[in-house]
């Protein structure tokens, strides 16, 4: 799942892939699918659980890119 | 302070059993800050004034205008160039007179922050950049207070509350946890230039007024090391739970001392990679050579500046009109907080890599304030 500013980015709000061993795996498929993912601050979560190193992802895990946004 | 048993005031939220005339007490006892009464300030402020909060402290340097007011619903059309703060806290006592309202008229900064936040017992945060944003957090986690962040935009609103203890896990998180660094702000969207809609801060700002109310009573439970997101455009609601990191890349201000030398807007525009140039240096340039300064503000926006003569071309624009830049002298681009003339100087230097062009830090808000303070010395 993707939020904000993302989601225009990967043009959906939820994208399926298969075959993912972990999040640095993800991130590297995401980054070569959407090269301006890669200039963009996000955090990760993992089953909605937010990570700050690599993760292991099984099949069906749900993963969650949350940009930052300041307005007020 | 304390509320008579046959104030109806309070009548609907006391008749809750798990609410009663404890916390409303509690209520009354407390004192709580809204940092911003922008968007996410004007509702949290109404809710936090209906329910009884004792002290509500409220701070904003800004004006209303015209764009506000689709969304910052405590102020009228007659109210526009009026500070907010004064404005939004003469509407609050017509609402309720019992409780005592403070109006702080001024830019909450690393050097008034720290004192400021001292005298509450709960910080929400309603501000507009990631300056601030930062800063706030910063100062809660050396002052220990519990902060309730709320951003929005476009469509899609955060809540969460951080800095309070989890009894249950003894963890405590904050902004840090959540985006240990701030994003290129040459990527990053404000509301002034990518929108958002009126109702949304409503339902965000709303949302912060409750977690306050529920940590300040301890009635239910809050949203202590979690963040939630909402879609408006699909209904979707997300929680997230934080979790703290362990190891920081960025170092950030552990005690006061730290803080008080900590430069949150070139934390925040660092990683933007363009040339930056400081209000004292604005001001020796000023005097010292023949410099071009750009404003990329929108044309409506305030404050109007009167001081010093500049080109206007507001960003969504300069594109178009880069060529008609005359490129003689140096360029200083400003807008109103320093983010947009980033964006203005990396357009700019795409087109003329040679030419020296600076972002004013801080925008006309930090000049400003730069002015006022030593016009009064």
């Amino acid at each position: 799942m993707v939020f904000g500013q993302l989601s225009e980015i990967i043009n959906a709000s939820e994208l399926a892939l298969l075959a993912i061993n972990n999040t640095n795996e993800l991130n590297k498929i995401l980054f070569e699918l959407y090269p301006i993912l890669e200039e963009m601050k996000f955090t990760i979560a993992v089953n909605k659980k937010i990570i700050h190193e690599n993760t292991p992802l099984n099949h069906k895990d749900i993963v969650a890119l949350l940009p930052p946004f300041s307005g007020g | 302070m304390s509320f008579t048993q046959n104030n109806d005031r309070y009548h609907r939220q006391i008749i809750l059993k798990e609410f009663g005339e404890t916390s409303q007490q509690k209520l009354l006892n407390a004192k709580v800050l809204v940092i911003g009464a922008g968007g996410l300030g004007c509702p949290a402020l109404l809710y936090l004034t209906a329910a009884g909060v004792g002290t509500i402290g409220i701070i904003d340097f800004d004006v209303v205008t015209i764009t506000n007011l689709h969304r910052q619903i405590l102020f009228s059309e007659n109210d526009i160039g009026k500070q907010k703060a004064a404005t939004a806290a003469i509407k609050l006592a017509q609402i309720n007179p019992e409780i005592q309202i403070r109006v702080y008229n001024f830019q909450l900064t690393n050097k008034n922050a720290i004192e400021l936040l001292a005298n509450y017992d709960l910080v929400i945060d309603g501000t507009d950049n990631f300056a601030t944003r930062y800063l706030i957090n910063d100062a809660c986690v050396i002052l220990n207070k519990p902060l309730v962040y709320g951003s929005v935009l476009r469509f899609e609103g955060q809540v969460g509350v951080f800095n309070l203890m989890d009894n249950e896990t003894q963890i405590k998180t904050n902004y840090r946890d959540l985006f240990p660094e701030p994003p290129n702000p040459l990527n990053a969207l404000s509301c002034n230039e990518a929108g958002v809609i009126g109702v949304l801060p409503g339902i965000i700002g709303t949302m912060q007024a409750t977690e306050a109310i529920k940590i300040i009573t301890g009635v239910g439970k809050t949203l202590c090391n979690k963040i939630i997101s909402y879609n408006a455009l699909q209904n979707l609601f997300y929680d997230f739970e934080i979790t703290p990191v362990l190891n920081p890349i960025e170092k950030f201000p552990q005690n006061e001392m730290e803080f008080l030398n900590f430069n949150y807007e070139w934390f925040c525009s660092l990683k933007a990679n363009v040339s930056v140039i400081s209000i004292i240096e604005f001001e020796e340039l000023r005097i010292k050579e023949k410099i071009t300064i750009i404003d990329v503000r929108e044309r409506n926006e305030l404050p109007l500046v009167n001081e010093f003569d500049f080109i206007s071309i507001p960003l969504n624009d300069l594109p178009n009109l880069l060529a008609s830049i005359p490129t003689d002298n140096k360029i200083i681009f400003f807008c109103k907080s320093g983010n947009r003339s980033l964006k203005a100087v990396k357009l700019f230097n795409e087109k003329y890599p040679q030419l020296l062009a600076y972002s004013l830090s801080g925008g006309i808000n930090a000049w400003q304030q730069f002015n006022n303070k030593t016009s009064l010395k």
